[in-house]
């Protein structure tokens, strides 16, 4: 019979928290320039600019479908060495670096679906409206139409940011101390890695199971 | 002040207008009837270029519209257009609908433009609502907002696209009501509406459509006297008799 030990957990707070930091870190720098990144690829994409919207089409079809480890793999090991081919220079430690780059990259390509979904929700004459009084296009866009599709979405993107602070765990495969990394080395070297995998998880599930339900009660107010 | 010059339409292979000219004088009401799928709509929003049209050309107060070189949105700034189903911004109040285009794309200053903004909210008689959203308002009294919206731009014309047929019936007048002072007081417009007392008392000219073809375009005396097509005269009889 296994004797849970629950002991070593306060003096590993301090640790794990440093790794909650870089999960927070990864997460909210993903969600602000995905998002950011993700509308502009949903603007080029339904634009009527042909090449603009074949190039965000492919970006968007290309990150969808890899799986997320090997694009955070691809940014630390291949990127790294093209700059250096470049550059010529040695590379500080960019564990972190790339794995943030990679996730904002591999995001903007789902954020980019819901806001185009999003765009498509607003109806064809609020667009006609816009135009119809001078607006230009991107005028348009930007005061018109992305105001209410990203009202329409809050649900959609924060359901998402979930996943991606879930996912956020994948940069254990390249050694980044995020707040599972960190639970995991903790739990090695303690030989209580049952009990920190455990306690990690239940950190994880508090939080999400908080944002989502937060969702929920953001649905039932805009519904 | 319009003037169109043989413009043909498709959508693909379908050809959706057919040779239409035809002209709106400065202070003109001209209204535009017809079965639905006419392409009465398609031909209206082809004056401020919201419908793009392949052969032809438009002139509104001298600007051709078909012109590659033509600035669309100084175009559209130019001509007011209301639509059926209102189109008001449904994340602003009622006077950043009613300023929102004046201040970006006029430059209006902001007082000026919530000015100008009172001040026609109050002509079509919902000063009171003006911190309001779209959404609060009845169906007539966001058409009447949306009609104040396009005149804030000091248009040189006035395009209604159907403006009565998505209200209920007994909001029907509170618009009409609007439309006809506009009338009066000199404005150029064109409507597509299936309001013929609207026409007989406001119009001077009617155009009546049918698949893509001007068919009669006549005084209103003319028009409701004495129809020369076939189609047309078919037209009334259906519609008057209710």
């Amino acid at each position: 019979m296994y004797e849970y030990d629950w002991s070593t957990i306060p003096a590993a707070l301090p640790i794990l928290w440093e790794g909650m930091k870089i999960t927070l870190q990864v997460t909210l720098t993903a969600i602000v320039v995905g998002i950011v990144w993700g509308t502009l690829l949903a603007v080029a994409r339904i634009s009527n600019s042909g090449p603009l919207a074949w190039l965000a089409a492919g970006y968007v079809n290309l990150f969808r479908s890899v799986p997320l480890v090997m694009v955070i793999l691809w940014f630390y090991l291949i990127v790294p060495q093209l700059l250096r081919a470049v550059f010529g220079t040695a590379l500080q430690d960019i564990r972190l670096a790339s794995a943030i780059t990679a996730f904002c990259l591999f995001e903007a390509a789902y954020y980019s679906e819901i806001v185009r979904a999003g765009i498509q929700s607003v109806s064809r004459g609020q667009i006609s409206a816009a135009l119809a009084l001078g607006f230009s296009y991107g005028q348009a866009m930007r005061l018109i139409i992305l105001p209410q599709a990203l009202r329409n979405m809050v649900p959609l993107l924060l359901t998402q940011a979930i996943i991606l602070f879930q996912d956020t765990s994948l940069v254990y495969v390249i050694g980044l101390a995020d707040f599972f990394g960190a639970s995991y080395k903790v739990g090695d070297r303690d030989g209580r890695l049952v009990e920190l995998l455990l306690f990690a998880g239940l950190i994880y599930f508090v939080l999400c199971f908080a944002a989502s339900m937060l969702v929920r009660i953001m649905q039932r107010k805009t519904a | 002040m319009i003037e169109f010059r043989n413009v043909s339409k498709w959508y693909g292979s379908f050809q959706v207008l057919t040779d239409c000219s035809t002209k709106v004088d400065k202070g003109e009401v001209v209204v535009v009837c017809g079965p639905s799928g006419s392409g009465k709509s398609t031909l209206i929003k082809c004056v401020n270029a919201l419908e793009p049209f392949q052969k032809g050309d438009i002139v509104v107060d001298g600007t051709s519209v078909g012109d590659a070189k033509t600035s669309l949105p100084k175009l559209r700034a130019r001509v007011g257009m209301v639509f059926q189903h209102f189109e008001l911004f449904p994340h602003l109040t009622i006077t950043e609908n009613l300023t929102i285009a004046q201040t970006k794309v006029l430059g209006r200053g902001r007082e000026e433009a919530e000015q100008k903004g009172l001040k026609l909210l109050d002509r079509v008689g919902l000063k009171a609502h003006a911190a309001k959203f779209p959404g609060q308002l009845s169906g007539g009294q966001q058409q009447r907002v949306a009609i104040a919206r396009a005149l804030a731009m000091d248009p040189i014309c006035m395009l209604f696209d159907e403006p009565t047929s998505a209200l209920d019936p007994e909001m029907i007048n509170e618009v009409l009501d609007v439309m006809v002072e506009l009338a009066n007081e000199g404005m150029t417009m064109m409507c597509v509406t299936h309001e013929m007392g609207f026409a007989r008392k406001v119009a001077h000219r009617v155009i009546f459509m049918d698949q893509g073809r001007i068919i009669e375009d006549a005084d209103k005396g003319e028009f409701f006297g004495t129809p020369r097509s076939e189609r047309a005269q078919q037209f009334l009889s259906k519609i008057l008799q209710h």
